[in-house]
């Protein structure tokens, strides 16, 4: 079984982010960076699902260059082989339209990718995807079952809700956090991964987009809370103040 | 403007809120079909070839983020979802887990497609007709919804409510926080990440897909507030925020928040609650 596996490259969680001077996106100099954690969780289960039924993992990305270190990280995991589309663009038809260029080629029977960015958190490139190369999906995935020609698959619902579904071969999921136990890379698996294939190729003609970031900003805010900061015991002695005598919970 | 709503049970009247304040021409349609994405996809795409309109409202459920992408990249078109205030054609969504917010702008002429977050609209009533489309078909097969398990926790009834999030870094840390609960004699619930790592059971999960709360306070501590847990339990009456980053969008929606570390500030806590209570 081939098993396509697409994943984002996103700074690293807790970062300190700041605004660009264009006010556009944020600054990416001196900032580190990670595979988007439900990528991280696709990448596990596409893993798991070889050791299970065999075959390949080959994982995707989009991006700059710094996109290889990510796909080296996969590849040390356990991936087969690694293909880069070196484009720096953030509209999500571009990026999903070069991804379904390449698969194309693929052919494989499972692409899975995680259901959202932590990024700019569209949740869309899989679904899209799915439209793009004419093939069955499904969203927010909690299970993968390999069925002869099928996939079974437990899609979370609102209020803890799930629900079943099937479908035919081969087909697109976007994966949720937490469905598996990530692996760390191994130093076997870190010496193997650089001889392994990391291809690099170019975006393919991409539609205009339909829509552009203007301008990013903090968020107003809503309330206006009050923030106790400094000494802890002092911070806490106020708070507990507030609990008692405005929230009257003590 | 032309607006089509597309109207499900869940968000109904915040999508038709939405729909009115985004144009003056409006037309609500349910689908009259059991779900399933191919089937949702070809029934709203029927209906926005008969209809025509320039922009098409849909509710941020889980339902719509599972079919409107496919929709609308039909019409070469990307969905802009997760809105949270608009002046067509910008809208507003969050990035980065509601760190900034992005004033997007839509390039072209309609149909353009924009999905609004639960709660940033307040509902109204308006007519809905009913859309049955031409008989289609589906790859996707789909079972009846199901629940894991009966929960065995109610937060929904608790007034004092302690959350954990990663800030609590590994499950050895975890008493840290049930110490603040057990002194307030508060629940204890946790984001989902804390869940998911099996550092508390899932039916302690507050957010999205776990349970929504509305207690008389809310104590999230090492929780920064992504949207996914903020429409869990934004409804309570005094929230409470205990984190280290003075960004975390967590303190957007508190009423009191310490800037600090949940290691020293959590135990202080503790010890000047035990001394009111004594």
């Amino acid at each position: 079984m081939k098993i396509a596996v697409a994943i984002k490259q996103v700074p690293l969680r807790d970062s300190p982010l700041r605004i660009n001077a264009a006010g556009t996106w944020i600054v990416e100099d001196n900032l580190s960076f990670e595979i988007n954690e439900p990528d991280a969780y696709a990448l596990e289960e596409a893993l798991q699902l070889r050791e299970k039924h065999g075959g390949e993992v080959i994982v995707i990305s989009t991006g700059p260059a710094r996109v290889a270190q990510s796909l080296r990280e996969a590849l040390a995991k356990g991936a087969d082989r690694a293909i880069h589309i070196d484009v720096a663009t953030l509209d999500t038809l571009r990026v999903a339209n070069s991804l379904a260029a390449a698969l194309k080629a693929e052919a494989p029977d499972l692409i899975l990718t995680g259901l959202q960015s932590d990024d700019l958190g569209y949740g869309q490139t899989g679904v899209i995807l799915a439209e793009l190369m004419g093939l069955p999906h499904s969203t927010i995935i909690m299970q993968v079952e390999i069925l002869p020609g099928q996939v079974r698959v437990k899609r979370e619902l609102e209020d803890g809700w799930f629900q079943h579904i099937q479908m035919p071969l081969p087909a697109v999921l976007t994966i949720q956090s937490g469905l598996n136990k990530l692996r760390y890379a191994t130093l076997m698996g870190i010496k193997k991964a650089k001889t392994k294939e990391l291809k690099v190729i170019t975006a393919s003609e991409a539609p205009q987009a339909s829509a552009v970031i203007e301008k990013i900003h903090a968020p107003e805010k809503n309330k206006q809370g009050q923030i106790f900061d400094g000494n802890a015991k002092t911070a806490a002695a106020k708070l507990v103040e507030k609990l008692r005598f405005e929230a009257r919970v003590l | 403007m032309s607006v089509l709503a597309i109207v499900e049970q869940r968000m109904a009247g915040e999508v038709l809120a939405a729909a009115h304040e985004f144009g003056s021409d409006v037309k609500a349609y349910s689908i009259d079909q059991a779900y399933t994405a191919d089937v949702y996809t070809t029934a709203v795409e029927q209906l926005v070839r008969k209809l025509n309109p320039e922009l098409v409202v849909f509710g941020h459920t889980y339902q719509t983020r599972d079919y409107a992408p496919k929709l609308a990249a039909r019409f070469g078109r990307v969905l802009i979802g997760d809105v949270i205030a608009a002046r067509p054609p910008i809208f507003v969504r969050q990035i980065f887990q509601g760190k900034f917010n992005a004033d997007v702008r839509l390039v072209g002429e309609g149909p353009h497609f924009v999905s609004i977050q639960a709660g940033a609209w307040r509902p109204i009533e308006a007519p809905v007709e009913v859309f049955t489309p031409e008989v289609t078909t589906s790859r996707q097969i789909a079972e009846p919804p199901f629940r894991e398990s009966a929960r065995a926790v109610d937060l929904t009834a608790a007034d004092i409510i302690v959350s954990v999030g990663r800030g609590i870094k590994e499950k050895e840390n975890i008493p840290v926080v049930e110490a603040l609960a057990q002194a307030l004699g508060a629940e204890l619930a946790a984001s989902r990440p804390i869940c998911d790592a099996g550092w508390l059971p899932m039916e302690r999960q507050v957010g999205s897909s776990g349970q929504t709360v509305a207690p008389k306070v809310y104590i999230a501590v090492g929780i920064s507030g992504a949207i996914q847990h903020l429409v869990g339990m934004k409804g309570a009456k005094t929230i409470v925020a205990i984190n280290k980053d003075r960004d975390a969008p967590i303190f957007e929606v508190a009423d009191y928040g310490v800037v600090g570390d949940l290691f020293e500030v959590v135990p202080a806590l503790v010890e000047e609650i035990k001394k009111t209570k004594a």
